[in-house]
């Protein structure tokens, strides 16, 4: 065993146990040892390639490897400690772009090593080198796009800038063009590779990563992430291309394809192609404006929902992107213990692309101590809504929006909804009469029976949760159904 | 609340009448649903014993807040069965009449109905269409009857359903093959698989073989391709097709005891399913119930109305009420069904009927209007798109707008051609990358893969664990430092900085979250 082959060992050893971490991740039994098999093979890796690479280099130079680790890893901590499970969203972003940013830095220093020097260098064979010239520019293509893309995920996810989409005019132009100018880039440079090239490369490829994702509305921030996700993992392939590094490329792989598999489920979730997200569809082809007026909505206060939920036999909680802004998930988790304490079945029904991070909305609940068994997915109690005595619709709206089932002609139609309006009463809680992401009216909200309860989703809570526990001695009484039916 | 028209102020009556039809149990309003309409607004008369055969009491009714009296004179009578000739004369002109009217094998009827000057809405022309599901009066009818008939089957069937071991010896369960798995066929699979049975179901369409496992039966497919339902009905099939099927019967005679037939082609008399060479070939003592008997029978041999018994002993039932005969919850549906059309068309709940001929459901049902034949409406597809997803006779058939997939010669074109590239590209590429690339390739199929079977809750901590091993690429960095000029090994630092905030950071936050995720 030479300290090459055992490197090489380690590397597929590596390799293996990150499969066996994102097998783990998918059910909840085996995802915490899924982690351990991931922190396991990282800690693999890192320890074969200091090794190997302490043969080589000066005792200062490991120092500096083990100061840049042991910052990094100071930082990281900190802020996993830290980070509010709301503000997830903005800490992968930004996870996101240092993976970027990174890829960018090791093409550039790819290029230091070999193409500076011209013919002089030694690194690399004559017959590979027009093949180095196109890794360093995909790779650093790939990086900068992720970098950028995932600065300006991040700006918006945290309010930073507005998460309107960026309308510049041709847009659809402006990145097909960027692609074409970055192949013509990467054959110049393949021909005659010049420092001035690889700065046109990197700025044409950061200036596409913040358009793209400019021009993509917060809604569609689910697709975006793990988008990037996938990005990010391409990146460390091109990586692991360039330095012909078997574990970058594997992992690179691995994260690229599930990150890839995430946006198809997001997209499919909002009937949706792929392509259509990325040229930022629904805000543009403008909702006719004639539907607006459908009708009168009802209104009902916290103590008529708190009355309707206590004589609920069953009630479904359907959260959306508003109970994470309005940070409800406590006051939520509290009315559905008080219900089950008082043998009321309460189930969540989460769309896919709820919130702002694939899955947000079960992290969300999971942190305020939700049985993740009651939380289900749309496919799951979709056809459970018509037995349901009450559905609290808490910041979601066009998840729930029944024309995307009945109105062919509405810029959702056909998108997988929750059937909420199916139950027997609807509570929508909602600051205003104003319509959703997507700027289509919601006609849920003009139903016979929906009621809205305006106002903040946590302070409605807190008060349905104050009457609730403050007159529950005599909510049994013999006030007839007919009375409390939504709105009189 | 709305108040539309105020130039009406008093309400309309709704007259519920007895049925004439003998044999008929059933009523349009049951005290229950009277309550409903009294809260639409409207004033409610019943026919002096017009629920008895389904044991709801006049008393019953006048508890419930109706009047007994004359109802034929109502602005809005309900019937169960289309009237007789004699009874389209008790109509006031200008009344509305609602009930199972068959406009499409009944032309003369809708005449007749048009020349009294009547509003006449048929409940039996109601779409398959998610919004008026609760108004289908077919669905709700054709699984009572898909109950009883498994009932009728089990009261002359002379043994058990279920299998039983015995003091007294081993029982073999039923068998019973129920054709055709709409909603009567589904309620049969249903009844009799609870009963014990082992349930086999046959239907043109494979999507609804689903269906017919979650209710406990076994689907057995014909092997022949069929085209997916558009309009949520079945419809005819091919020559070929038949061929197959009659195959499949004769041989599935031989074995089951009980044979449930549901076969429907809308507005065409019942297909043929089993022929006398089928019935000669089942055990003595089987029972077949053939519920297409009113139009023709999907069994030969089969008397409408009447259970006959062939010459080797098998029973053939062809009773056509058999939703009559459980009255007391056929009333109950249909009169739910009634309800739910009414406050469709009373949208001011003041007791004043309205039609909107905008309304698909509305338009449909209205088979006259103020004596013009408006029958039939214009088609509603109930599936925009039907290559995509199941739509079948359930009452539940899911709109969908999903985009068509590839045909399968464009698939295989895709694919071809990728293999092409990917072997141009590799064949022509250096040893070096040629490894490069098929490492690439397999590990992004097993990152699909695995990551295929992700529960819906874990994406989030899957993301933030593939973002940490995604730091991976710190290895690159760690690979270059000390190596070159001082610009070289002041990015490497860099980046491994960046990269193992990432690494720590993002184990760190996965099993923070992990943590969190509780069973309740």
């Amino acid at each position: 065993m030479t300290s090459l082959t055992a490197s090489h060992a380690a590397d597929l050893v590596a390799a293996l146990l990150f499969i066996l971490s994102l097998a783990g991740l998918s059910q909840h039994r085996t995802s915490r040892s899924g982690v351990v098999y991931g922190i396991a093979g990282m800690a693999l890796a890192l320890v074969a390639t200091v090794v190997m690479a302490a043969q080589s280099i000066t005792a200062g130079a490991v120092a500096l490897i083990v100061l840049a680790m042991a910052l990094g890893a100071a930082i990281g901590l900190w802020r996993a400690r830290r980070v509010e499970m709301t503000q997830m969203p903005e800490l992968i972003a930004v996870l996101h772009s240092f993976v970027g940013l990174a890829a960018v830095l090791v093409g550039w220093n790819s290029y230091l090593e070999v193409e500076a020097h011209g013919t002089a260098q030694t690194r690399i064979g004559a017959d590979l080198l027009g093949i180095h010239h196109a890794e360093v520019f995909i790779g650093i293509f790939i990086g900068a796009v992720t970098f950028t893309g995932s600065i300006v995920a991040f700006l918006k996810l945290s309010a930073r800038i507005k998460s309107r989409p960026l309308m510049l005019p041709g847009k659809n132009a402006l990145n097909i063009g960027a692609l074409v100018a970055f192949v013509a880039l990467t054959v110049w440079f393949t021909v005659s590779p010049d420092l001035p090239l690889m700065i046109a490369v990197t700025a044409l490829a950061l200036a596409l990563g913040w358009h793209l994702v400019a021009s993509i509305g917060g809604g569609d921030m689910p697709v975006v992430v793990s988008m990037l996700n996938s990005y990010s993992g391409w990146a460390a392939a091109a990586a692991g291309f360039l330095l012909d590094n078997n574990l970058l490329i594997v992992t690179g792989a691995l994260v690229g394809s599930s990150g890839a598999y995430l946006s198809y489920i997001m997209c499919k979730a909002m009937n949706r192609s792929f392509l259509s997200v990325i040229a930022g569809g629904f805000g543009i082809e403008a909702p006719s404006g004639g539907k607006e007026e459908q009708g009168e909505h009802r209104e009902v206060r916290a103590a008529e929902a708190a009355e309707m939920l206590a004589r609920a036999r069953s009630v479904i909680i359907t959260p959306g992107y508003g109970m994470a802004v309005a940070q409800a998930q406590h006051p939520v988790a509290e009315l559905t213990r008080q219900l089950r304490q008082r043998g009321v079945d309460v189930r969540f029904g989460v769309h896919p692309v709820a919130g702002r991070l694939p899955g947000h909305m079960n992290v969300l609940l999971a942190e305020a101590k939700v049985p993740y068994d009651i939380v289900l997915e749309m496919d799951e109690i979709n056809d459970d809504f018509a037995d349901t005595s009450v559905v609290l619709v808490i910041g979601a709206n066009d998840t729930v929006n029944p024309a995307a089932t009945e109105d062919p002609s509405s810029p959702i139609a056909g998108m997988p909804v929750l059937r909420v309006w199916e139950a027997e009463h609807v509570i929508v809680f909602k600051r205003s009469m104003a319509s959703g992401y997507a700027g289509v009216q919601n006609p849920l909200f003009f139903r016979e029976n929906s009621s809205m309860l305006f106002g903040d989703a946590k302070q409605s809570v807190e008060e349905i949760l104050r009457a609730l526990t403050g007159d529950g001695r005599h909510q049994e009484s013999a006030a007839t159904r007919q009375a409390t039916t939504a709105g009189r | 609340m709305s108040s539309r028209e105020p130039a009406h102020p008093s309400p309309q009556r709704i007259g519920v009448v007895a049925e004439s039809a003998s044999g008929e149990t059933r009523v349009a309003a049951t005290p229950a649903t009277v309550r409903q309409l009294l809260d639409l607004g409207y004033d409610v008369v019943v026919e002096p014993e017009a629920g008895e055969a389904s044991g709801f009491s006049d008393q019953s009714y006048v508890d419930a807040g109706a009047r007994i009296g004359e109802a034929w004179t109502a602005d809005v009578v309900l019937k169960v069965n289309a009237p007789a000739g004699s009874e389209i004369t008790r109509l006031r002109q200008g009344a509305a009449l609602v009930g199972l009217l068959a406009p499409a094998g009944r032309p003369e009827l809708l005449q007749a109905l048009a020349d009294a000057g009547i509003t006449a809405l048929a409940l039996d022309a109601v779409p398959r269409i998610s919004r008026a599901q609760s108004m289908d009066v077919l669905s709700s009818m054709a699984n009572i009857a898909g109950y009883r008939a498994v009932i009728e089957a089990a009261h002359v069937f002379g043994r058990f359903f279920t299998g039983q071991v015995t003091a007294a010896g081993k029982v073999p369960p039923a068998k019973v093959l129920v054709a055709g798995a709409g909603v009567a066929g589904l309620a049969a699979i249903g009844a009799a698989s609870s009963l014990g049975a082992v349930v086999r179901a046959t239907d043109p369409r494979p999507e609804v073989a689903d269906q017919v496992k979650s209710l406990g039966g076994e689907y057995l497919p014909v092997d022949v391709a069929q085209e997916t339902s558009t309009d949520g009905y079945a419809r005819a099939t091919s020559a070929e097709y038949d061929r197959a099927a009659a195959e499949l019967y004769h041989a599935q005679a031989q074995d089951v005891d009980i044979v449930i037939t549901t076969a429907l082609i809308p507005g065409r008399p019942a297909p043929r399913l089993l022929t006398a060479r089928d019935v000669a070939v089942m055990k003595p003592g089987s029972v077949i119930v053939d519920m297409a008997a009113a139009q023709g029978g999907n069994v030969e041999g089969t008397v409408p109305e009447r259970a006959v018994v062939t010459d080797n002993g098998v029973t053939i039932i062809g009773y056509t009420d058999l939703a009559s005969r459980l009255p007391a919850q056929a009333s109950q549906l249909f009169g739910t069904n009634l309800v739910n059309l009414l406050k469709l068309l009373t949208p001011g709940k003041d007791g004043r009927l309205v039609i909107d001929f905008d309304d698909v459901v509305q338009r449909a049902v209205t088979v006259v209007r103020d004596g013009t034949v408006t029958w039939p409406p214009p088609p509603v597809p109930v599936s925009a798109a039907p290559a995509a997803q199941t739509t079948t006779t359930e009452p539940d058939p899911k709109p969908s707008g999903q985009q068509p997939g590839l045909t399968p010669t464009r698939r295989f074109a895709l694919i071809g051609l990728g293999m092409l590239a990917t072997f141009l590209l590799v064949a022509f590429a250096p040893a070096q990358l040629a490894g490069n690339f098929t490492v690439f390739a397999l590990a992004v199929v097993i990152g699909y893969y695995v990551i295929g079977k992700v529960h819906h809750a874990l994406h989030t901590p899957l993301m933030s664990v593939t973002n940490a091993i995604s730091g991976i690429v710190v290895i690159g960095a760690l690979l270059q430092i000390g190596h070159e000029s001082r610009i070289v090994t002041a990015l490497s630092f860099v980046a491994i900085l960046l990269t193992s905030v990432n690494i720590f950071g993002g184990f760190a936050v996965t099993r923070r979250m992990l943590s969190m995720f509780s069973k309740g």
